[in-house]
């Protein structure tokens, strides 16, 4: 950075709350749902009650008879209003996604048919009212087996049930395999997550007959791409289309792309003249939320007896689901850049295939294919310590990648910025007291307890997908603006930005305001995703506050009649260097920039914009540590202690930092203990409800230590890498090792997570029966 | 999601539920704390034309004793039966039990007669009223009845009140011996409910010996199980761990528990026995 680094109070690296919380928590947030026009109609769905069903009937005519209906739509009103999903390889398959089913349904949910009503509970009595005749079709709901030969299909008119294949590899992984003394192999499996952000998805679309415009409030983690989405799926022009993110209660991924009911939302509102709102209710959000994880994998690590990882081969099943979300197919792909992990080995085969099936799409879910690809590589190393007889620690220091050798280019071909992967694991093994957890394990173990310890490395990216944008601009009063592309949806944006803004141009943070989650009043956006927002939201906000610093210098050198090589920045303004008196304040630079005060050549004017994109991910890195207790009588498994170290370069906001170290964590212990969606084989959903299905609670956090190493990204001007995944990514392994470490004196090898009460002590009654 | 559109009635005496009782016949429900039938009618579960809220009729709700019975009325809500001294004092049990049902917002609107009357199967007062031997105030035009709570639960969701009553108390004998009582429960991580639940009523004689017992298990049916052959194996018995874990093994014995998503069907009998033991061991090491 060319701004001074003097500064001894400086804000970047501040503990400082949250200025979006006050008018959250008192209930004075604008939520889609509260944005209330006149005139305004309201959608409900009849949705599919079968998995797969070709459709035999609808019945709407009592539905559209009833009071204060205004229409209801099927398929056949629709037409070819569809979604549509990227190609991701030339021979991927894609079936259709029209936005009210036609002719037939591929999950339980999929819409079938749409009342448009005078209210909300007018149009749900009236969608409860259609009849819908089905004819059923054969049901396929797990992706390894609708692979198999002759497996049912999930829609028939696809002939398979095949999405796309990918592979990856690098060096000699046969001979490696050959050579190797010993071979680990495992097959795990995620369990299927659900987003189940605390607001439920919406849209609200406004039309404006006259201007041919239209206005969108969306439930959404990205408008401008959302602007885009819509346009396509409507044939309406992008330009024409204001998206606007009013706050939004959470996404953790699922909020990535446009959903059926936001484009039968806007079509809806353009076909009938009048504003049209959805909001979903938690039960539709359980069935057409794009749901997280639901990967198997099957892995063979090979070693030599010494415990060198030599090389490695992984298989990842992953389930899409019925239908193609633009985001759908992405998290698999994660284990293609992950798959090593934080070890040196330069053999490596990776293979990804997808599937259909006949459930709920699935998707980005925080983490998004990173906590696949750390569970696998890190219950490998812990498997592999055990079938040699080494101490997991000392295996994984033999095979981690050292500090000299970053950037780090890895068996699969990417590069690793920056790391050191000792530093980390030692400081988490010093604030686990480790030794003494382990004296403590073999003591309880000696009693016959089930208590484990369990311990996870791991690397994790962020801040890819495309660029991000960020504008910094100075008004005539002086009155400073930050204009970001990643729209916040309850990250702490509004603060965090006014901090770097505030430090970098040297103001106090009141002063500066920030404006986000519009797509009129932003240049462009990518958005909030993937742990993104720091290192691609910061570093485009940086680069942006950087040139703005440059031109005001310049501008703030006119007005003192001195070099713009003698004006450095002070508090608030500038000042000449050695003439400590001559000073200008910001407010006089942005109105001699507006008012022909600019040097000569230079355009009038304090706005500076960038696009922003390093065209790299950020590779953040930590180890976490875990002590775990089973209870032998009841299967019920508690988590005694837990560490977190992460390393996630400089640090922004410690209190936001560490805000989303628990929120991962929580979201990641939910992984481990409670949460699975399940589909009976049936296809239908048996944990359609917060009855059934398990989300973490306060009470659901275990004693926790947090601690931090500090490794900079030398390709960020911030030196930020993304923490928003931390506790998804790193806590899951570390306690799926705890967990097999406790039941490891009885002889099992793996389980899959959730660990339920009821699964561990069908595990350990197996186990015990020999 | 909404309900269907139905009626509601705010009647101000029993005199007119009764009336309204006879006008809407099986197509009312009486609303008391909501929180089991709201969810249920936003689902569409149910689908009632007219709500009776019995909210604004007096004397209703309360705590108090009664020589040797202690009277409840059927809109006192779970808090405050769970910080009420007298309860806290006399049936410890039944103040903890009254905790752990379901959250905060549950207990503090949800009743004790609205749970009885609704008799979900993963409910908590069923178990430890029929450990009490507690019996049920039912009300109607005519009169009045008391059933005792063995006889009250019928199967899943179905009750002895019939179709014009109300349950309006519910009555807890206080033995002259004393008695202790408690409750463990295993409840679902999604919905809070029982997965298998125990709760203990022993009565000692001076010297220890458990000269009574009763110990109901939640969860393994459509109504609140006696666990007889554990009651049997306790009773004459000085309370050991020995005698506890081996009356514990009987609680299984006869129940049919049913599976669901959570939990199958062996292991809601092998926790059966565990809550059992660890509702017995609480009740006993009560001072």
């Amino acid at each position: 950075m060319s701004t001074e680094q003097s500064n001894p109070n400086r804000l970047i690296g501040a503990s400082i709350r949250r200025v979006e919380d006050p008018p959250l928590l008192t209930g004075q947030g604008c939520y889609v749902d509260d944005v209330k026009l006149p005139g305004i109609l309201h959608v409900a769905i009849h949705r599919s009650t079968h998995p797969h069903a070709r459709i035999v009937s609808i019945d709407t005519a009592e539905a559209a008879a009833m009071p204060g209906v205004v229409c209801v739509l099927t398929g056949d009103d629709t037409g070819d209003l569809a979604l549509r999903a990227p190609m991701l390889t030339p021979e991927m398959n894609m079936p259709e996604h029209p936005v009210l089913a036609r002719g037939t349904v591929h999950a339980v949910g999929a819409p079938i048919a749409a009342v448009v009503a005078e209210s909300r509970a007018l149009a749900e009595d009236a969608a409860a009212a259609i009849g819908v005749t089905y004819d059923s079709l054969p049901v396929v709901t797990d992706a390894e087996a609708a692979l198999e030969d002759g497996a049912t299909l999930a829609h028939e008119e696809l002939g398979t049930n095949h999405c796309y294949t990918m592979k990856r590899e690098n060096g000699d992984v046969d001979k490696a395999f050959a050579e190797a003394d010993h071979v680990c192999r495992l097959h795990m499996k995620s369990p299927r997550l659900v987003a189940m952000s605390m607001e439920a998805r919406g849209v609200l679309a406004y039309p404006d007959p006259i201007r041919k415009e239209l206005t969108v409030w969306m439930s959404t983690q990205g408008p401008h791409r959302s602007r885009a989405d819509l346009a396509n799926s409507l044939g309406f022009p992008e330009n024409r289309i204001h998206v606007i993110a009013p706050d939004v209660g959470g996404g953790f991924g699922s909020k990535g792309c446009v959903y059926r009911e936001d484009v039968l939302v806007c079509h809806v509102a353009q076909k009938l003249g009048r504003p049209v709102k959805w909001m979903a209710t938690r039960s539709e959000d359980f069935l057409t939320t794009c749901q997280g994880r639901d990967q198997a994998m099957t892995s063979e690590l090979a070693l030599s007896k010494d415990g060198k990882m030599l090389g490695l081969k992984v298989r990842v099943v992953a389930n899409l689901g019925a239908y193609l979300h633009s985001a759908t197919a992405g998290p698999p792909q994660r284990m293609l850049v992950m798959a090593p992990g934080c070890y040196q080995i330069q053999d490596v085969r990776v293979e990804i295939v997808s599937a259909f099936t006949n459930t709920v799409p699935t998707g980005p879910y925080r983490g998004a294919g990173r906590p696949e690809a750390v569970l696998n590589i890190e219950r490998l190393a812990d498997k592999a310590a055990r079938d040699l007889g080494m101490d997991p620690l000392e295996l994984r220091r033999k095979n981690y990648i050292q500090p000299e050798q970053f950037p780090y280019r890895t068996g699969v071909g990417v590069e690793y910025d920056s790391g050191d992967y000792e530093k980390s694991l030692d400081e988490a093994l010093r604030l686990s007291d480790y030794d003494q957890l382990i004296r403590m394990r073999d003591e309880a173990r000696e009693r016959g307890e089930l208590v484990g310890v369990g311990v996870s490395t791991f690397v994790e990216p962020s801040g890819g997908a495309g660029f991000e944008s960020g504008a910094v601009r100075v008004d005539r009063t002086g009155a400073i603006t930050v204009l970001t592309g990643s729209s916040s949806h309850g990250q702490g944006h509004e603060t965090v930005w006014a901090q770097v803004a505030a430090d970098l141009l040297k103001v106090p943070m009141e002063d500066v305001v920030v404006r986000h989650g519009d797509t009129i009043a932003i240049q462009q956006g990518t958005g909030t995703f993937g742990s993104r927002s720091a290192v691609m939201g910061g570093g485009a906000l940086a680069t942006a506050a950087e040139r703005l610093v440059t031109k005001a210098k310049a501008v703030a050198a006119n007005l003192m009649e001195a070099s713009a090589d003698d004006v450095v920045q002070v508090e608030g303004g500038f000042a000449v260097t050695g003439v400590p008196e001559r000073t200008v304040t910001w407010r006089q630079v942005a109105g001699a920039a507006h008012a022909k005060g600019t040097p000569a050549g230079m355009d009038p004017g304090l706005h500076e914009t960038a696009f922003f994109d390093p065209n790299r991910e950020a590779w953040g890195f930590g180890a976490h540590v875990a002590l775990v207790r089973i209870d032998a009588d009841t299967g019920e498994l508690t988590i005694e202690k837990l560490v977190l170290v992460d390393d996630i370069g400089v640090v922004l906001n410690p209190m936001v930092v560490e805000a989303q170290v628990h929120g991962g964590l929580a979201q990641g212990l939910g992984e481990a203990l409670c949460e699975e969606m399940v589909f009976d084989e049936d296809g239908q959903p048996r944990t359609g409800t917060l009855m059934d299905y398990a989300v973490p609670r306060a009470s659901t956090m275990p004693p926790l230590i947090i601690g931090e190493t500090e490794t900079p990204n030398p390709f960020n001007p911030l030196g930020v890498k993304g923490v928003g995944e931390a506790g998804t990514n790193g806590a899951p392994p570390a306690v799926a090792n705890a967990v097999m470490d406790a039941l490891s004196p009885l002889g099992i090898d793996h389980i899959d997570m959730p660990y339920t009460a009821p699964k561990l002590w069908r595990a350990i009654r197996e186990a015990r029966k020999g | 999601m909404h309900p269907a559109s139905f009626g509601y009635e705010a009647p101000a005496s029993l005199e007119e539920v009764f009336g309204l009782l006879r006008q809407h016949g099986e197509d009312a429900k009486l609303l008391a704390g909501g929180h089991s039938l709201l969810p249920a009618m936003k689902l569409r579960l149910t689908q009632p034309e007219v709500l009776i809220d019995l909210g604004r009729i007096p004397g209703l709700s309360g705590i108090r004793q009664d020589g040797d019975t202690l009277i409840i009325g059927a809109l006192t809500t779970h808090t405050e039966v769970s910080a009420s001294e007298t309860v806290r004092n006399l049936l410890p049990g039944l103040a903890d039990t009254a905790s752990v049902i379901g959250d905060l917002q549950v207990r503090n609107r949800g009743t004790m007669g609205g749970s009885v009357a609704h008799a979900d199967p993963g409910a908590d007062l069923p178990v430890t009223l029929t450990a009490l031997n507690a019996s049920f105030m039912l009300t109607s035009a005519e009169g009045g009845r008391t059933v005792a709570a063995d006889d009250f639960f019928v199967d899943f969701f179905t009750t002895a009140l019939e179709p014009h009553e109300i349950l309006t108390a519910i009555h807890i004998p206080l033995p002259a011996a004393p008695t202790r009582t408690s409750y463990a429960k295993l409840p679902h991580p999604a919905s809070g409910y029982v997965v298998v639940s125990a709760a203990a009523a022993l009565t000692l004689d001076g010297s220890g010996a458990c000269t009574g017992a009763r110990v109901v298990l939640g969860g393994v049916g459509g109504t609140p199980h006696r666990a007889t052959g554990t009651e049997t194996a306790l009773n004459g018995q000085a309370l050991t761990p020995e005698v506890i874990a081996a009356a514990a093994e009987r609680a299984a014995d006869g129940i049919d528990p049913h599976a669901d998503s959570y939990a199958d069907e062996e292991y809601k009998r092998h926790m059966a026995a565990v809550y059992a033991r660890r509702a017995i061991e609480a009740a006993a090491a009560r001072a």
